[in-house]
């Protein structure tokens, strides 16, 4: 299956003319010359963070509203989901290759799998630190159970649940690079095609980073623009 | 052993690979089995040991400081922020190209990994302790050595052990990549498919699974094992008082 050679390859890279980059060194301008080998890996890495992050965050969000009615299945979840999290993601994307082959499908079930216990976890601690008091005031309005968990409990675990979002966001982007040994491609592709070259580690890595820092500002924009209130009190 | 695990598939392969050793992919040599794999074990044990050790004994002492001394909430989260965004692939391939292969340096990128979880819980751990108990002890003419030492640390020990245990299963399985760089941890059959195959990669990948679970496990028993009785008695105290009932449904007519 997964026979690719990955310590083996390299770039082709200019011969005699571009010293700099035939040395392997850190070359601004072959960086400037071939960014765009780095788009379609980008691409595949920024799919590699979406899909299982939302994925993992309509699994967790079942899971913890479960949890929430029946609170003695929140220890089980959480082993179960501390399993998951702890398994290597190497590990795991060999291990999944027997049951759903090589490429995006293994990558993201796995990848779906770490996000489990993190956005879990800091939903239930949301929703466990809505204060009695506000609970009761809900319910003496007369909201039912359903009303207080929508319109009370979740829109005030808010800030909770963007926090696990972002931390669950900034693993998988550092997970995805390792989606290549589930031959899913990604940013991890581009570093092992040539390691040994400074350049291209820096432009991939570096894109890596820059992708984790950009979706932490997205998320942190939008629990801003969907939490009013805690703007207002501080 | 080959028709009994047959119905396994490629697992019952891997399993056998484990344990037995067999001809390799590309010919001529010998591989798997207990003793190359308890080779590559032990290198990948010794390699996550030191680094683990090495991190500890930086970050732990360090962050106990800053949270004695109050300072450091800035370096607690940016480090443990920035940990998370630098994949571990990236920070290797890094230490490779521009420092170059060997034991050294992947133990260096081990360490960097495993110190931001140990700084974050370490410095939380201690910040979380109760002012007025370190008032109390102050009070009855602690030094600030005795308060970091009989106070704060032994307080802070369980938040201390979660980052051990986080940062442990971290270095655990990062170190599956050493191979790259040239040290052959459990990751060696995984990165040459072109010797090891398919069976080689998912038998490693097995084995890989298989300790991180139990290191995680470990460490998991040895949080609780640290968590001074004060604290465990502590917790029933903190149960939250009964809401009121809710009705099911919305009155209807």
């Amino acid at each position: 299956m997964n026979l690719l050679p990955l310590a083996q390859l390299q770039i082709q890279k200019p011969g005699g003319a571009d010293a700099c980059a035939a040395s392997n060194g850190f070359c601004p301008d072959w960086i400037a010359h071939n960014i765009d080998r780095y788009w379609n890996p980008l691409l595949e890495h920024v799919y590699l963070t979406v899909v299982p992050v939302a994925i993992g965050f309509a699994i967790s969000m079942a899971l913890a509203i479960l949890a929430h009615r029946r609170r003695w299945l929140t220890g089980p979840i959480l082993t179960i989901t501390g399993i998951f999290f702890a398994i290597p993601s190497v590990a795991a994307f060999f291990l999944l290759q027997p049951i759903t082959g090589l490429g995006y499908t293994t990558a993201i079930v796995a990848l779906v799998s770490y996000t489990l216990l993190i956005i879990f976890r800091n939903i239930t601690t949301g929703l466990r630190n809505v204060p009695v008091e506000t609970r009761d005031a809900a319910v003496g309005q007369g909201l039912t159970d359903r009303q207080v968990l929508f319109r009370v409990e979740l829109p005030m675990a808010v800030p909770e649940i963007m926090a696990g979002l972002r931390i669950a966001t900034s693993t998988t982007v550092g997970l995805a690079a390792l989606a290549v040994f589930a031959g899913a491609g990604g940013l991890g592709s581009e570093i092992l095609i040539d390691k040994y070259f400074k350049s291209n580690v820096v432009v991939a890595g570096g894109l890596a980073v820059l992708l984790a820092a950009v979706f932490d500002l997205l998320i942190l924009t939008v629990q801003r623009a969907i939490t009013p209130w805690q703007r207002a009190r501080g | 052993m080959t028709g009994t695990l047959a119905f396994l598939g490629d697992f019952g392969q891997a399993i056998e690979f484990i344990f037995k050793e067999r001809e390799s992919v590309s010919g001529g040599v010998q591989i798997g089995g207990i003793p190359e794999l308890a080779g590559f074990a032990a290198t990948h044990m010794i390699v996550s040991i030191a680094a683990l050790a090495i991190a500890a004994a930086l970050a732990i002492p360090l962050s106990l400081w800053l949270g004695h001394i109050g300072r450091g909430d800035f370096l607690a989260t940016a480090t443990s922020n920035v940990g998370r965004a630098v994949p571990s692939l990236a920070l290797l391939a890094f230490f490779i190209s521009f420092i170059g292969l060997g034991y050294t340096n992947v133990i260096a990128v081990l360490v960097l990994l495993a110190i931001p979880p140990l700084i974050t819980n370490t410095y939380v751990g201690v910040r979380q302790v109760d002012r007025e108990t370190v008032d109390a002890a102050r009070g009855q003419g602690m030094t600030g050595m005795e308060i970091v030492r009989r106070i704060e640390l032994p307080l802070a020990l369980p938040s201390i052990f979660g980052g051990l245990r986080t940062s442990a299963v971290n270095v655990v399985a990062t170190a599956t990549i050493a191979p790259l760089a040239n040290v052959q941890t459990l990751g060696e059959p995984i990165i040459t498919p072109q010797t090891y195959g398919f069976v080689g990669q998912l038998g490693a990948a097995i084995v890989v699974a298989v300790i991180t679970l139990t290191v995680d496990f470990a460490f998991a028993r040895l949080q609780r094992a640290v968590t001074p009785a004060g604290l465990k008695l502590a917790q029933p105290a903190r149960r939250r008082r009964f809401s009121l009932p809710t009705r099911r449904r919305p009155e209807s007519a």
